[in-house]
């Protein structure tokens, strides 16, 4: 029950592109096409949930005995960075069509802020190992989810006729504004 | 290079969120008031001078593979020093701020200062560049956070002008959104 809960709040009412800002460069950057934007969400599900563990195990086995939190900012950025590196020469290996899909959105990844901002929320807000998987997975199908809308939005837009001052990024700016304001009527499930 | 438009040219023609928009997510996220916005900016204007000054000093020792972890771990021990000054002097600021002050870090806006410009210029006019850069970025989080506390509180910087309860929604993260989209259309009007 808690992880339904956790799962529903984390892709309905809290999120994390459209109630929480986080995430907002791909969100803008890659939604032109549903494709690219389903691949994006796939890559972002893998390093998040990944990071996620590791910062997890990082802050509760080295961080917090040796009293070190203040060094939090600086070695979950390293890590996550070495991880997206990391990730990228394993999947080279192993599966060559999976980093071919993924292939350019994966050293975006370091930038990305939803992925260091999951990781510092899952410490913040007491989750167990379990449950922070769960929350990680589960803001990554939010962040998916409002890609692929917005980037269906995309492609209606592209046939419509645009007052001329709102062309290009303004318009879009104002669909994820709408979107957003849809995702609010959801505030009362959980 | 003509350091008095290398100080400008960040405010209206190369603005971080009007024009290049980067750095979105603090640009929303933070701007309930103006004063939230302001806060924003200028702990993102210290990490970004700090950071362009480190840099462009030790620009000649870093080798060029390892480059981009250099950058992040130099704007991320500045962003570290930003938490722990502003959980001590401002604790109501911070708390309002709450996670986007780690997140400077990854604020793809200054590690493109560092990488794009800090990287190849000299030690003054990548100080010069960082403060007119970060001076834009709290002109336009303030500019957004004014623009959505005027309408979503009737009220600036704390100062109620309309004794009511405004449209909310300008509070709420869609008003974030549609605000900025309409100060974009206005800035590249501006532009022009």
């Amino acid at each position: 029950m808690e992880y339904i809960i956790i799962v529903l709040s984390a892709i309905l009412v809290n999120n994390i592109v459209l109630a929480q800002f986080l995430g907002l460069c791909p969100f803008f950057g890659v939604s032109n096409k549903i494709s690219t934007a389903a691949g994006m969400g796939g890559a972002v599900m893998f390093v998040m949930t990944i990071a996620a563990i590791v910062t997890y195990m990082i802050s509760h086995f080295i961080l917090i005995p040796f009293d070190l939190i203040y060094l939090r900012t600086i070695t979950y950025i390293l890590v996550i960075s070495s991880l997206v590196q990391m990730v990228e020469i394993i999947l080279k290996k192993v599966s060559p069509p999976l980093y071919q899909a993924l292939g350019i959105f994966l050293p975006l990844m370091t930038t990305n802020c939803a992925i260091l901002g999951v990781a510092i929320l899952v410490i913040q807000q007491e989750h167990t190992l379990m449950s922070g998987v769960v929350f990680a997975i589960a803001h990554a199908i939010g962040f998916t989810l409002a890609l692929v809308i917005l980037a269906g939005i995309r492609e209606q837009l592209e046939l419509v006729n645009v007052p001329k001052g709102m062309r290009g990024n303004p318009i879009i700016l104002v669909a994820a504004g709408l979107l957003a304001l849809a995702f609010m009527g959801f505030a009362g499930i959980v | 290079m003509d350091q008095a438009k290398n100080f400008t040219k960040g405010f209206i023609r190369e603005n971080p969120v009007f024009i290049l928009m980067l750095g979105l997510c603090p640009a929303l996220g933070t701007t309930t008031s103006a004063f939230n916005g302001m806060g924003m900016g200028l702990a993102t204007m210290f990490v970004v001078i700090m950071s362009n000054i480190v840099v462009s000093l030790i620009k000649n020792f870093i080798p060029n593979k390892v480059r981009i972890p250099c950058y992040i771990v130099i704007i991320a021990s500045f962003v570290t020093i930003v938490d722990l000054v502003m959980a001590g002097y401002m604790p109501a600021l911070h708390e309002q701020l709450g996670l986007f002050i780690p997140l400077i870090v990854v604020n793809c806006f200054v590690l493109g200062r560092a990488e794009a410009f800090a990287s190849k210029n000299t030690l003054i006019s990548s100080i010069i560049d960082g403060s007119g850069m970060g001076l834009g970025f709290t002109l336009a989080l303030t500019l957004l956070g004014a623009a959505r506390e005027i309408f979503g509180s009737y009220a600036l910087f704390g100062f109620q002008f309309i004794p009511a309860d405004g449209m909310l929604v300008f509070i709420l993260a869609p008003g974030a959104f549609i605000a900025l989209g309409y100060l974009i259309a206005l800035a590249n009007k501006l532009n022009k």
